[in-house]
């Protein structure tokens, strides 16, 4: 087990490597800091001071070391465009994105795992058949759509929810959390349907299709002869054996939902990590797009292992054999 | 014989496609006695599996029972509500598939699979369904029982995997249990292993046994009596050592001209020109008529009955004469 996790580890960190190699390329290379910093007219000694200052003059691979020794500190530089340092302005905003998300994640999961069973279990039933035509529309319509009409229609038409901001937020030490005051709630629920949306229709599809599949075999025709109760079948035994590409796929679109979290914090004015890469870009803010760059290798990486840690707790198969058990 | 555990009559099942009706089962009718091991042979597609499907309830929808009846100790056991059959299977007729690699959840211990299976149907603790999974396993011969019963079944060879479908099969005491083709997927060496297995649990427990199988072989050692089919129904049924000696039915007649080795598969029928017609194409009288020998015209047109043929009974026009 601990090996187990230890060589996955080794595995992710030429990932994150390269992850850091393109994010410090981009802090370093791309744009240009100085003209953004200094404004639109300034001296050739004010540019070399300012170079020397930054460590900007310094060969490529000292700087990259002091960047990843610096990111591994914490420290990201100054946000060129605020002047504050990138780390403080992820600590604010890392809250917002992280709750949205999590709240996103957990009603995809919560509503697709359910309906894709039931579609599974009885696919020719007219519940079934619409939940599929109508997940081919959270599939195909893009999410700032989604964002769109439900401000539309529960902001502006019925004016129920809130179409923008976080709402009332309390302080808990470091963190910040909407899920404590019903402003907070109610903010929440517009953005985390537009963002869960995409990921809730993906994997109630592929429940049903697993499900589908899954009935079709023998253990399950076995189950049957055996005398087990449906209850027994659909969820013992048939659900489990859908977890493994289940659980991919909500892996991976966790990953998804950190980067569509920035079109749907820009929908709604969410004041998180996304919206901040955002305004970043607009400014060419490189050191945020760069300290951003790197968080989402590192979500991707952590996502990844978890993932495997969950394979290998679902599929007995997976894991080394026990002496004396095998054969 | 005495009063039947099951009885099948004019079992008739049918798959409703889009070019007509197709009728897989025509008018089946046999018994089994208590204690008693039916062989039941036939060429692939005879019909076999869907005989066993039908008489536990779980045919493949479309597929349906659209005639006859199916009694368990004398009650009809067809059209029964889906609750009622599902307390049926596993505690009074068992089954055992054909493939131990598949038949078997992969994520769940053998053990928690054999204490669903007993606590589904019996009223028992958790700690004395395992401890009776733990006798079962060793009836069926797992060696350290009480130690495997917490490994996977992939942690267990195709043999010991199809002597734990025997537990689950049986671990309920059904009266019955209907084995389809339980040798056909395994190693040649283990075949027989599993076989014998079966026969003595059924005679120790006194349950009957449907045997369905491919190898006459098989039938002759094991079986009391033996159905033949063809193309959806019985050919001849009868005390297998009178089929074997002495076939009333000329496909019957076949069949038994290429046992002597005794590892014989039906697959392999060189003695029978042609092949068994598709279910769509099942000729009038007598479905045999195309490939039989001894066809006359009569057999074109008139569709013989099952009727008695010196020991045995015979779906043949020629047999009586
Ligand atoms: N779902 C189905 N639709 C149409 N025909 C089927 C279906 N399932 C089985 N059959 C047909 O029923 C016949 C008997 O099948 P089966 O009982 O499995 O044969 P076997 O004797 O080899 O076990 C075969 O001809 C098969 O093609
Ligand atoms: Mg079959």
């Amino acid at each position: 087990m601990i090996v187990f996790i230890l060589a996955r580890l080794l595995q992710a960190i030429p990932v994150l490597i390269a992850v850091g190699v393109i994010a410090f390329a981009m802090f370093r290379y791309v744009g240009d800091p100085i003209g953004a910093m200094l404004g639109q007219d300034y001296s050739d000694a004010h540019r070399a001071e300012l170079m020397h200052k930054l460590g900007l003059d310094q060969p490529a691979y000292v700087q990259f070391f002091r960047f990843l020794w610096n990111a591994l500190h914490g420290n990201f530089g100054i946000s060129y465009r605020v002047g504050e340092p990138v780390a403080t302005l992820f600590a604010q905003r890392l809250p917002a994105t992280l709750e949205l998300a999590i709240t996103a994640t957990v009603l995809a999961v919560l509503v697709a795992i359910p309906a894709g069973v039931y579609a599974g279990i009885w696919p020719r039933s007219w519940v079934s058949r619409a939940l599929m035509v109508g997940s081919l529309l959270g599939v195909s319509l893009p999410t700032f759509l989604i964002g769109v009409l439900l401000i539309l229609a529960f902001s502006v038409q019925l004016g129920w929810l809130p179409s923008f901001g976080r709402g009332h937020v309390v302080h808990l030490g470091f963190w910040t959390t909407g899920f404590l005051t019903l402003s907070g709630l109610r903010a929440l629920v517009l953005p985390a349907i537009t963002l869960g949306m995409f990921e809730l229709t993906l994997i109630m599809r592929l429940v049903r299709a697993e499900m589908l599949e899954v009935l079709r075999s023998d253990y399950i025709k076995f189950a049957r002869a055996r005398g087990l109760r449906a209850r027994t079948i659909y969820f013992g035994h048939a659900l489990k054996n859908t977890l493994v590409p289940v659980i991919t796929i909500i892996g991976l679109q966790l990953g998804g939902v950190v980067a569509y979290s920035v079109v749907t914090e820009t929908v709604f004015q969410w004041p998180g990590v996304g919206l901040l890469f955002i305004q970043s870009v607009a400014a060419a803010d490189i050191p945020v797009m760069a300290a951003y760059l790197l968080l989402v290798g590192v979500v991707f990486v952590t996502i990844n292992l978890v993932v495997d840690l969950l394979y290998y707790a679902v599929d007995p198969r997976l894991r080394v054999e026990r002496p004396g058990h095998g054969r | 014989m005495s009063a039947p555990l099951l009885g099948v009559a004019d079992l008739t099942v049918e798959f409703p496609t889009r070019r007509g009706i197709l009728r897989a089962l025509d008018a089946v009718s046999f018994a089994i006695a208590p204690g008693e091991i039916l062989g039941m042979v036939g060429e692939s597609g005879a019909g076999k599996s869907l005989t066993g499907a039908a008489i536990i309830g779980l045919l493949a929808p479309p597929g349906r029972i659209a005639g006859g009846e199916v009694r368990l100790e004398g009650a009809r056991i067809d059209h029964l509500p889906a609750e009622a059959m599902r307390r049926i299977r596993g505690r009074r007729i068992g089954a055992i598939f054909q493939d131990p690699l598949t038949t078997l959840n992969p994520l769940y211990t053998i053990g928690r699979q054999l204490t669903e299976t007993i606590r589904t149907h019996l009223p028992m603790s958790a700690a004395e369904a395992r401890t009776r999974a733990i006798r079962w396993l060793d009836e069926v011969g797992i060696p350290a029982a009480a130690r495997r019963i917490d490994a996977y079944p992939h942690e267990f060879s195709g043999g010991q995997r199809q002597r734990v479908v025997i537990a689950l099969a049986l671990c309920a005491e059904p009266r019955l249990v209907i084995a389809d083709e339980p040798t056909t997927a395994l190693d040649v060496s283990i075949q027989a292993q599993i076989i014998a297995l079966l026969k003595r649990l059924a005679r120790e427990h006194g349950t009957a046994v449907l045997l369905i199988t491919h190898d006459m072989g098989v039938i002759a050692e094991t079986a009391d009596r033996v159905a033949v089919m063809y193309a959806g129904r019985i050919a001849e049924i009868g005390p297998v050592a009178e089929v074997i000696r002495a076939p009333a039915h000329p496909y019957t007649e076949g069949l038994m001209a290429s046992i002597p080795p005794l590892e014989h598969r039906l697959e392999r029928l060189a003695q029978i020109e042609g092949a068994m017609p598709r279910l769509n194409a099942i000729p009038d009288g007598c479905a045999f008529h195309p490939r039989c020998p001894r066809a006359i015209d009569r057999c074109r047109g008139e569709r013989p009955a099952l009727t008695p043929a010196g020991a045995t009974m015979a779906a043949c026009l020629l047999a009586h004469a």
